[in-house]
C-alpha cells in the first residue's frame, strides 16, 4: 500500500482516551491538515478536542454552519493539498450524502466518522445504535462503491482511523468509519507506538487527474496551485476533468473503473478476524460493539463444549463476501446480531448457502452477552 | 485587446455554452479584464462555481484550477480550500439561485465570517439551466415556468443581505455598465475578506422570453435605463425608484 514509517504525533505509552479523544488523536497521528465538523451527540467530543489539539500541531479546525457545508470544506481542503475529516452522527450524516456522493466521483481523500446512535430522525441521540450501515454503502444517489470500517474498541477508533486516511490517500475515495456511540463514550486504555506507518497521495506532474488505462487503476492527484489549472467537477468527466455529460461510453468507463477500483483491491481493503472456526458447527457474524458482547457469549459457550466459532468483520464496505462464502459453506448455522433492524445480515444470506438467522435490538441498548448466548442455544 | 485575453482561456475552448443574447459572456469578459488589468497570475487563482447557467462562466472556460461543485456549495468548498492554501486567490462564481436559494445559508455564513473570498454572483433573475423558474431573485409578479400567474413573492436584495450578514466590499453592477463592473471586480479581488459583487445579467431566453421583455438587444437597453445609481438613487422618491435597479458600491470596507 505504499506505506512510509513516521513518528506518532504522541509519546508512545498508554492513554486513557475516550472513542471520541482517540478519533481525535488517530487523526492528527495520520497528520489529518483539516478538520471540519459541526457538534452532535455523541461525536461533538472529538470536535472539541481537535480545535485545542490542531491549534498545537498546526493544521485547521473549522465548525462550521451545518454538516453539508463541513463536508464539502473538507472536500476544498482535500484539492488543496492537506488530509481532511469530518465527524458526525445519524442526522449530520444523512445531510452529507450529496457531498460524499461528489467526493467519490471526483475522487476525492476524505474521511467521515459517523459515530451511531438510535435512529430514524432525531431518535435516541445519547443511545447507541448501529442503523447506518446500509446508508454508508447506499446513501448517495447513483452507483459506486466506498469504504466503511467498524471499530469495536477504543484501540480501534485510533487504530481504524489513521487506516481510514491511509485507504482514502491510496485509493482516492471517502472512507467511512462506523463508530457507535458505545465505543465513542466508552473510555479505554489506548496503546500509542513509537511509530505509525501512513500512506501519502501519489503525485505526478502532467498527468491525467481522473485517468489511468488500468481499469480499477487509481490516478495520481496534484493540487490546487500547483500549476495543473486542474478541472474538477461532479459532472461526468474525461480524464483531464472535461465534462462529458452526454457520451455513453465515457460513463460507463468511469463509473465501471470507480467500482473496480474498490472491488478490486478487496484483498488490501477487507480486514476481519476469526474465532474458533477450525470445528464450528455454528458461527456468529458480527461487527463493532457487538462484537464484543458476542466473543464473550461465544468462549462462555466454547467453556461449556459448544461447537460455536466468531468472525468479526473490521471492514463492512466493500463485504467480505469471499470470507462469509466460505464460512458458509462449513458450519450448518450462522447466526448475525445487530443494533438494527437486520442490515449485514441480508449480505450474509446472499453469499452464504447454510441457514442464517439474524437477532435484532434497536432499544438503544447494546446486545448483552447473555442474549446472545440463548440465541446461540436456540440454534444448537 | 480580445485575442490578448485568450490567455486566460483554456486551450481548447472554442465555444461557449451560453444562450444566444446571454449576458453572461458578457460577464466572463469583464472578469477577465479585470484579471488582466491586476496581472494576476492565474496559476495561483482557484475558481469556484456550483451548479447553473453562471457557474459554467469558470468550469471549463478559465485557464487556472477550477473546482466546479455541488448545487449551492461553494463557498463551503472554496473556505476550506482557503484555509489550507492561504496563498491561493479563491474567487467563487456562481448564480442567484445557487448562491442565494439553496445556498443562502452559507452566503450569510461567509459573509459572517469574512474570510478572504471574492464572490462574483450573477443575477438573472430567474433558474436559466434548468428552464426559467422562480427564485428568490424574481421580481415581484413576473412571469416564470412556476409563476404562471406572477411571482406572488418578494425578491430578497443581495447586497443588503451580504452587507447586513458582514462583508467588506459589497456592489452591484449590470453588464451593461462594463467599465464600472471591471473596476468594481478589481476593487473585490483587491479585498481583504469577503467581498461580493452581484452582476446584473440578462437572460433573454428563459426570463425574457416569457416577459416579453422583447429582442436582447432590448433588454439590455431596458437594463440601461434601469440602473440607477446608488448616490442618484439616493435623492429620488420611492415611485419614482419603482421597477429601478440601485447600482453601486453598498460597503467598500472603509465605511
Amino acid at each position: 500500500m505504499g506505506l512510509k514509517k513516521v513518528k506518532s504525533t504522541l509519546p508512545a505509552g498508554s492513554y486513557y482516551f475516550s472513542g471520541d479523544e482517540a478519533v481525535a488523536e488517530g487523526a492528527i497521528a495520520a497528520r489529518c491538515g483539516y478538520c471540519a465538523g459541526y457538534p452532535i451527540t455523541p461525536a461533538t467530543e472529538t470536535l472539541e478536542r481537535l480545535s485545542v489539539r490542531f491549534g498545537e500541531v498546526g493544521a485547521v479546525f473549522m465548525q462550521m454552519e451545518d454538516e453539508i457545508a463541513s463536508i464539502c470544506s473538507c472536500i476544498g481542503a482535500s484539492w488543496a493539498g492537506a488530509k481532511a475529516m469530518t465527524v458526525t452522527s445519524g442526522p449530520g450524516f444523512s445531510l452529507m450524502q450529496e457531498g460524499i456522493g461528489y467526493a467519490v466521483f471526483t475522487e476525492t481523500p476524505v474521511v467521515i466518522v459517523d459515530a451511531q446512535r438510535g435512529g430514524p430522525s432525531t431518535g435516541q441521540a445519547t443511545r447507541v445504535g448501529s442503523g447506518d450501515i446500509m446508508q454508508a454503502k447506499w446513501g448517495s444517489h447513483g452507483d459506486y462503491q466506498i469504504i466503511a470500517l467498524s471499530p469495536w474498541s477504543v484501540q480501534e477508533l485510533y487504530d481504524q482511523t489513521i487506516r481510514a486516511f491511509n485507504l482514502a490517500e491510496r485509493y482516492r475515495v471517502p472512507v467511512l468509519l462506523m463508530a457507535e456511540e458505545a465505543t465513542a463514550h466508552l473510555r479505554e486504555i489506548v496503546k500509542v507506538s513509537e511509530e505509525v506507518e501512513l500512506v501519502s497521495r501519489k503525485k505526478k506532474a502532467g498527468a491525467p487527474p481522473f485517468g489511468t488505462e488500468e481499469n480499477g487503476g487509481v490516478p495520481p492527484m496534484p493540487a490546487f496551485g500547483e500549476g495543473e489549472k486542474l478541472l474538477v467537477t461532479g459532472s461526468t468527466h474525461d480524464e483531464w476533468g472535461f465534462r462529458r455529460i452526454t457520451h455513453p461510453e465515457i460513463h460507463q468507463k468511469l463509473v465501471t473503473r470507480l467500482h473496480n477500483k474498490i472491488l478490486k483491491h478487496g484483498q488490501e481493503i477487507i480486514h476481519y478476524e476469526n474465532y474458533y472456526l477450525e470445528d464450528a458447527a455454528v458461527a456468529v457474524v458480527c461487527y463493532g460493539f457487538t462484537a464484543r458482547s458476542s466473543l464473550f457469549a461465544v468462549e462462555r459457550m466454547r467453556d461449556e463444549g459448544q461447537k460455536i466459532g466468531m468472525v468479526r468483520l473490521k471492514t463492512l464496505w466493500p463485504f467480505a463476501s469471499e470470507v462469509i462464502g466460505d464460512i458458509g459453506s462449513k458450519v450448518k448455522k450462522i447466526l448475525v446480531p445487530e443494533m438494527n433492524m437486520g442490515q449485514v445480515v441480508g449480505e450474509v444470506m446472499k453469499y452464504s448457502s447454510c441457514d442464517v438467522v439474524p437477532y435484532n435490538q434497536v432499544n438503544g441498548e447494546i446486545i448483552h452477552p447473555k442474549t446472545i448466548m440463548e440465541q446461540l442455544r436456540r440454534l444448537l | 485587446m480580445a485575442r490578448e485575453l485568450e490567455q486566460y482561456l483554456r486551450p481548447g475552448i472554442g465555444v461557449t455554452t451560453f444562450c444566444p443574447g446571454c449576458g453572461e459572456a458578457i460577464l466572463l469578459g469583464l472578469i477577465l479584464r479585470a484579471i488582466d488589468e491586476l496581472q494576476l497570475n492565474m496559476d495561483n487563482m482557484l475558481f469556484v462555481s456550483g451548479i447553473g447557467c453562471a457557474a459554467w462562466i469558470p468550469s471549463p472556460h478559465f485557464n487556472a484550477d477550477t473546482l466546479h461543485t455541488l448545487h449551492g456549495r461553494t463557498i463551503a468548498f472554496a473556505t476550506g480550500a482557503k484555509l489550507v492554501n492561504p496563498k491561493l486567490k479563491v474567487v467563487v462564481i456562481s448564480g442567484d439561485g445557487d448562491l442565494a436559494d439553496i445556498g443562502g445559508n452559507h452566503l450569510i455564513h461567509g459573509a459572517r465570517r469574512n474570510i478572504d473570498l471574492t464572490i462574483i454572483c450573477a443575477n438573472n433573475m430567474n433558474y436559466g439551466m434548468t428552464g426559467g423558474q422562480v427564485c428568490s431573485t424574481t421580481p415581484l409578479g413576473a412571469l416564470t415556468m412556476t409563476t404562471h400567474q406572477g411571482n406572488p413573492f418578494r425578491p430578497f436584495d443581495l447586497c443588503q443581505l451580504v452587507k447586513a450578514a458582514g462583508a467588506v466590499y459589497v456592489a452591484r453592477y449590470a453588464v451593461t455598465q462594463p467599465f464600472a463592473m471591471i473596476k468594481s471586480i478589481k476593487k473585490a479581488l483587491q479585498t481583504e475578506g469577503f467581498a461580493f459583487v452581484e452582476a446584473v445579467t440578462p437572460c433573454p431566453v428563459q426570463f425574457g422570453r416569457r416577459n416579453n421583455l422583447g429582442t436582447p438587444a432590448d433588454m439590455l437597453k431596458t437594463l440601461m435605463t434601469k440602473c440607477v445609481m446608488k448616490e442618484k438613487a439616493e435623492k429620488l422618491s420611492p415611485t419614482e425608484l419603482k421597477d429601478k435597479i440601485i447600482t453601486g458600491e453598498f460597503t467598500n470596507g472603509t465605511d
